[in-house]
């Protein structure tokens, strides 16, 4: 990921998006290109996609908005996603959310103060059958309990 | 000697990598001649991670297994769960869509082709566009994503379609808690679903596709896109599919976490890059899908499922199954359950023998209080209704949904009021907006079933009320089946909605 201090130039973002130009549909591909890229998207994205795809820039807001997955605003260093659906309540996965949001000190979406960790609801991993699940920057956990999540917080606050 | 340790998610999740690291640090510590092979899982989650050792007489099982028992298991004295092959609940299945996940290593094209792969396609190049659609409309085989719609007709309906470009869109958000078959498969046998587009492709005369693949689920985006690039490579895709002289291709398009996306027409919308709104039906996407042309949008089980319809025949598919829901079904068992995981079989199996028999009850030990059946726009079924046998009609007919066949068990300490209540508060959030009584009924919902617990009298009136608005005039089934597990709650546990208003009196 590239420093996030400076905002990216509109050459710079136009270098990550322009090679998905040519694809059906290429509005998604390159939001996610400028996340991957930026760890956001970028304020300064909206008037060069709606330039370059020939959109309004209320159509672009509009789509960035939309997804849950798009943020306009830096996460801490890492990304815990705690699964809210049923199959993880069914083994106690609300109690386990809300003691790991007491002990970090943070609701829904916060970032601790030490910068280290952004929690994250999320709707189903497809890890039903091993209940309670999260997912720790893209590394996926099951069978949580509060002894194992307090292992995964160790290693993002060391 | 061979050693299998599944790369699929599930088993990642609970240390399957770890085990493979000590695996192969105490082989080459031990200058043993072993080869460890990444599959998919064999869908016994809580087996995993399950490690098989094939010393030369069958695939050994061993598991849970932890990075300490390694060495156990390398010098035989570990004690193993025999033959994977035999443990009954891998045994007592019916595999067709899932014969080779958990079998082949997921990215060998040549592994794949030993174990019956390609072999449908093969034969679908040697047939008419109209035969191959016939074959689909013979199987019987209907849409596993969860409206199970028959798959013969949307096809002949795209393939009748005059148009200069089609799709085929396989639908691969799932979304719906309890559900798991897609991951499954896409991890531990992508180059199925590969070959199932490729078939459809040529049966409606589509020349290219796209999978819509959740970004909840990045192994399975990881392993697609390999999966892709090697049948690219092999002449699986691209401009002459095997040979053929027919050109199909296609490309793996990730999702951006909204549920609703699910729904085929805010699929498409997405997928042209638009906000994942619902599209008022007609037009079909039939007719008029992505990018207004005639596009195929089928679940990726049902996909995955037509290459050994066209490798066994259509007759041998359909001669599984009950009434109108032929062949197979692919129920995912999860949640609060002693044997969670995959289980393939015939549709025709009671709730009951699914959730207590091959489920083998709670995880906890408890009482089952209730199952949640189709994800969380299905119904929760109680014990009373455990007689049910698993079929579309069967389900229908008892006030539930099979939906994509995920079954999640609770124990007795589920508060079904919460679960309503959560199920509104799920619509509201993912509403996509663009009808009225998802977007404010789910809000009012939730503040409906809050006035039920503070005892409010009048409330579970105005709460059946509302469900029924939503279920009428809801655009899709975000807001038109979410009343299913709000009203089952309510009608078949009505005491954990009565105790509040009780105690308020």
């Amino acid at each position: 990921m590239l420093d996030r201090a400076q905002a990216p130039s509109t050459e710079e973002i136009r270098e990550v998006v322009m090679p998905l130009a040519g694809l059906e549909g290429p509005l998604l591909p390159m939001l996610h290109a400028l996340q991957d890229t930026y760890g956001l998207i970028p304020e300064g994205a909206v008037p060069v996609l709606a330039d370059l795809l020939n959109l309004g820039r209320a159509e672009v807001h509009g789509v960035i908005s939309f997804y849950h997955d798009f943020r306009d605003h830096p996460t801490g260093r890492h990304v815990l996603k705690i699964c809210r659906a049923e199959a993880c309540q069914s083994m106690g996965g609300n109690a386990l959310a809300a003691a790991t949001l007491k002990k970090l000190g943070v609701d829904w979406h916060g970032t601790t103060a030490d910068g280290a960790v952004t929690v994250e609801p999320i709707y189903c991993l497809g890890l039903c059958a091993c209940a309670p699940a999260a997912m720790l920057d893209g590394r996926v956990v099951g069978r949580l309990d509060e002894d194992r999540m307090g292992k995964l917080l160790a290693e993002v606050r060391a | 000697m061979k050693i299998y340790v599944p790369m699929d998610s599930a088993a990642t999740a609970l240390g399957a990598d770890e085990v493979a690291e000590v695996l192969a640090r105490e082989i080459a510590a031990r200058g043993i001649d072993a080869q460890i092979i990444r599959n998919g899982t064999r869908g016994m989650i809580w087996l995993e991670p399950l490690v098989e050792i094939d010393r030369g007489d069958g695939r050994i099982g061993y598991g849970p297994v932890t990075p300490a028992d390694v060495p156990a298991i390398l010098d035989g004295s570990a004690e193993s769960l025999g033959r994977v092959e035999e443990i009954p609940f891998f045994a007592n299945q019916t595999r067709l869509t899932f014969a080779r996940c958990g079998v082949i290593d997921p990215l060998d094209l040549d592994d794949y082709a030993a174990h019956g792969g390609l072999a449908g396609l093969t034969r679908a190049i040697a047939m008419s566009s109209a035969e191959i659609v016939q074959e689909v409309a013979d199987s019987g085989l209907r849409g596993r994503g969860g409206a199970g719609f028959p798959t013969g007709i949307k096809w002949k309906t795209v393939a009748e379609a005059a148009a200069d470009q089609k799709y085929i869109v396989c639908n691969a958000d799932e979304g719906d808690s309890g559900t798991f078959a897609d991951r499954m498969i896409m991890e531990g046998d992508p180059f199925t679903l590969i070959e199932g587009m490729a078939i459809a492709g040529l049966g409606v005369g589509a020349t290219r596709g796209y999978v819509y693949l959740r970004s909840e689920y990045p192994d399975a985006i990881r392993v697609m896109r390999a999966a892709v690039k090697i049948a690219r490579q092999r002449g699986m895709l691209g401009a002459d599919v095997l040979g053929s002289g027919r050109a199909f291709d296609m490309e793996i398009r990730q999702g951006a976490g909204a549920y609703v996306c699910g729904e085929e027409t805010s699929l498409l919308n997405s997928l042209e890059g638009k906000r994942g709104v619902v599209r008022a039906k007609p037009p079909l996407p039939a007719l008029e899908g992505f990018l207004g042309k005639p596009t195929v949008v089928n679940n990726v089980i049902s996909l995955a499922t037509v290459p050994v319809i066209f490798e066994k025949g259509a007759k041998h598919y359909a001669d599984f199954g009950l009434g109108r829901s032929r062949g197979t079904v692919t129920l995912q068992i999860a949640g609060n359950v002693k044997h969670g995981g995959l289980y393939e079989t015939a549709f025709g199996l009671t709730l009951g023998e699914v959730v207590n028999g091959i489920g083998g009850g709670t995880a906890t030990g408890r009482p089952v209080k209730a199952v949640q059946v189709g994800g969380p726009l299905g119904a929760y079924m109680p014990v009373s209704k455990f007689d049910t046998p698993v079929g579309y009609e069967e389900f229908d007919k008892n006030g539930g949904l099979i939906g994509h066949a995920g079954l999640v068990v609770f124990d007795d300490s589920a508060d079904m009021l919460q679960m309503a209540r959560f199920a509104m508060e799920f619509c509201a959030v993912e509403s996509c907006g663009k009808c009225t009584p998802c977007r404010i009924g789910a809000v009012r919902g939730v503040e409906t079933i809050d006035r039920i617990a503070a005892g409010d009298p009048g409330a579970a009136d105005l709460l059946t009320d509302l469900c029924e608005t939503m279920k009428d005039g809801s655009l899709c089934a975000l807001g038109g089946f979410t009343p299913f597990p709000v009203m089952s709650a309510l009608t078949q546990f009505p005491d954990d909605f009565a105790c509040q208003k009780e105690a308020a009196e």
